[in-house]
């Protein structure tokens, strides 16, 4: 019968692609000698650590105004990065962007750079400008700056792409200027969109300033490493619940003003 | 009669109210978290923290650096195939917690979904998967690394750990965009929990799935570089430190950068090929269905 058919082939089918992401599996575990036995089981041996050692004493708050000052300069580090990388985002969007490019040529090369900086992890470019600027705050920040400059090109320039299109046309045929059609038109109504691609991006900057700072030695990352590598788990724990809170607070921040804005 | 030009430049009355923009709530905010963001960033600026170089002695060593990088790359400490097997690897370890995560994921946000399960549940579940994301990535690998050691177990637990907490977010809130009426229908008729799953939700909100996991196949396969350089994972990321801190070799390491522009361009274009197409699936599935 056609319907057995139906549900018989796409049985056959839910098979072959449950069948086909096990295969991955395996072959991606095979080759990063994972085992997931071994997986498994260490997890409860993680939590009963966690559990036994894991969390801040006396000793550790007393070492809370040093760890919040920490903090403070990685997030106005990670916001100040969010916001030149988006400056920098606005030029290359708008160039890029199918709707407001001047010509072929700089619209290729706007999206050629961003990819560019996009691709590049952000621990590449730490680990790069480690050999330019040393073990010093700026390198953190470059690193982050390049980062958010690739993101946000990106999505600013999916941004205009939505908002633009008939509004650029009805201007172009009443004869408005180029830099006042983008100026008044294009990013203005873009605005809401860009800044809540710019709160997202200091979301993730201020998890990835952690990871530079264990890369390049600087801010929160660098507390951290410290007291990890020198055993002090009481302390690294304080640094991470102090994480945790600055992610969620800025989260809370953000969502707030997204629901005005948007 | 007309009135004469003098007469209309005294009558402007007519255009005074709206000269200025009436108050608006969105525009207000917006301006203020402009201002507040450009404060900030003026502030980081003036007191960044830059002990050892002038910034611009500084900058032209970078410029410098970069074309040392890109402009002539060279392998010294590591080889071609090596350089491809070290990719193989960070490739894998994208994937296997890519797919860990995303299984997990979609039994966890059965739990986080309101419309699924209630909003007691729904809310606790949220709040805890909200504090694991907020931990960063490579944190819980160095966690999960003092009981299992540093290398790819403790990659592999921590990077999946941190990816069902943000696909059970993604995940959860595709679940709550389905017609109502379907699930109520399902109930109605007496199917169990199991088929409402896999007949209704499961294939309803199938597209914001793929997209949501492609999407975290590309960040993880820039967290198992990250993983490779900071917590000794294997694979470019654990090249790329090498060529770094150990080699002190630029030419290397621009070598080893454009294997990873080449993998992520190579990864993003695959995965908007096989999203497209899975989609497409899904939706010609849907119709027939």
């Amino acid at each position: 019968m056609k319907l057995d058919q139906f549900f018989l082939r796409k049985r056959r089918r839910t098979f072959f692609i449950v069948l086909g992401v096990l295969m991955v599996a395996w072959a991606a575990s095979a080759l990063t000698e994972f085992n997931l036995a071994k997986g498994i089981l260490s997890f409860p041996e993680a939590i009963q650590w966690a559990a036994s050692n894991f969390y801040p004493d006396a000793k550790a708050m007393s070492k809370l105004p040093q760890i919040m000052s920490k903090l403070w300069e990685t997030l106005i580090m990670s916001i100040a990065a969010a916001a030149v990388g988006a400056v920098g985002a606005v030029v290359f969007a708008v160039l890029g962007s199918n709707t407001t490019k001047v010509n072929g040529f700089f619209s290729t090369a706007a999206r050629f750079i961003a990819t560019l900086f996009r691709n590049v992890d952000v621990s590449a470019w730490a680990m790069v400008l480690l050999f330019s600027f040393g073990q010093s705050g700026l390198t953190g920040f470059l690193a982050l700056l390049f980062a958010s400059f690739g993101f946000l090109t990106r999505a600013f320039m999916e941004t205009i792409d939505e908002v633009s299109g008939s509004s650029v046309e009805a201007l172009k045929a009443s004869g408005a200027g180029y830099l006042s059609i983008v100026c008044r038109a294009v990013l203005p109504s873009g605005t809401p969109q860009m800044i809540s691609w710019l709160l997202y991006m200091v979301e993730t900057n201020i998890r990835s300033a952690t990871l530079v700072g264990i890369l390049t030695g600087t801010g929160i990352g660098f507390s951290f490493d410290l007291y990890y590598k020198s055993l002090n788990y009481a302390s690294a724990s304080l640094v991470v619940l102090v994480i945790v809170m600055a992610v969620l607070v800025i989260e809370l921040i953000s969502n707030a003003i997204r629901r005005v804005i948007v | 009669m007309l009135p004469n030009n003098s007469e209309i430049a005294a009558a402007p009355v007519v255009l005074e109210p709206l000269r200025r923009k009436p108050f608006n709530r969105a525009n207000f905010v917006v301006s203020v978290t402009l201002l507040a963001i450009a404060a900030i960033t003026l502030y980081a600026l003036f007191n960044l923290e830059n002990k050892y170089i002038p910034f611009g002695e500084g900058l032209l060593l970078m410029l410098d650096n970069f074309r040392l990088m890109f402009l002539e790359p060279h392998f010294k400490h590591f080889t071609f195939g090596k350089a491809v097997y070290s990719a193989l690897i960070t490739l894998g370890l994208a994937v296997l917690t890519t797919i860990l995560g995303a299984v997990i994921a979609f039994g966890v946000s059965l739990l986080a979904a309101r419309n699924l399960s209630g909003n007691r549940m729904s809310g606790f579940v949220r709040a805890v998967v909200a504090v694991i994301r907020a931990v960063p990535t490579i944190l819980w690998v160095l966690i999960f690394a003092v009981s299992s050691g540093l290398g790819s177990v403790a990659a592999v637990i921590g990077m999946t750990w941190h990816t069902i907490s943000y696909l059970t977010k993604a995940y959860s809130e595709a679940f709550e965009e389905i017609d109502n009426g379907t699930l109520e229908a399902l109930k109605a008729s007496g199917a169990s929990r199991i088929q409402i799953v896999f007949q209704a939700v499961f294939p309803s909100s199938l597209s914001y799935l793929i997209s949501w996991t492609f999407l975290r196949l590309e960040m993880n396969f820039s967290n198992a570089l990250a993983m490779g350089a900071a917590a000794g994972a294997g694979g470019l990321g654990y090249d790329l430190y090498m060529a770094g801190s150990l080699y002190y070799d630029i030419r290397e390491i621009g070598a080893l950068t454009f294997f990873i522009l080449f993998f992520a361009i190579v990864l993003e274009i695959g995965s908007t090929r096989l999203k497209n197409r899975l989609r497409k699936g899904a939706l010609n599935n849907g119709k027939q269905g």
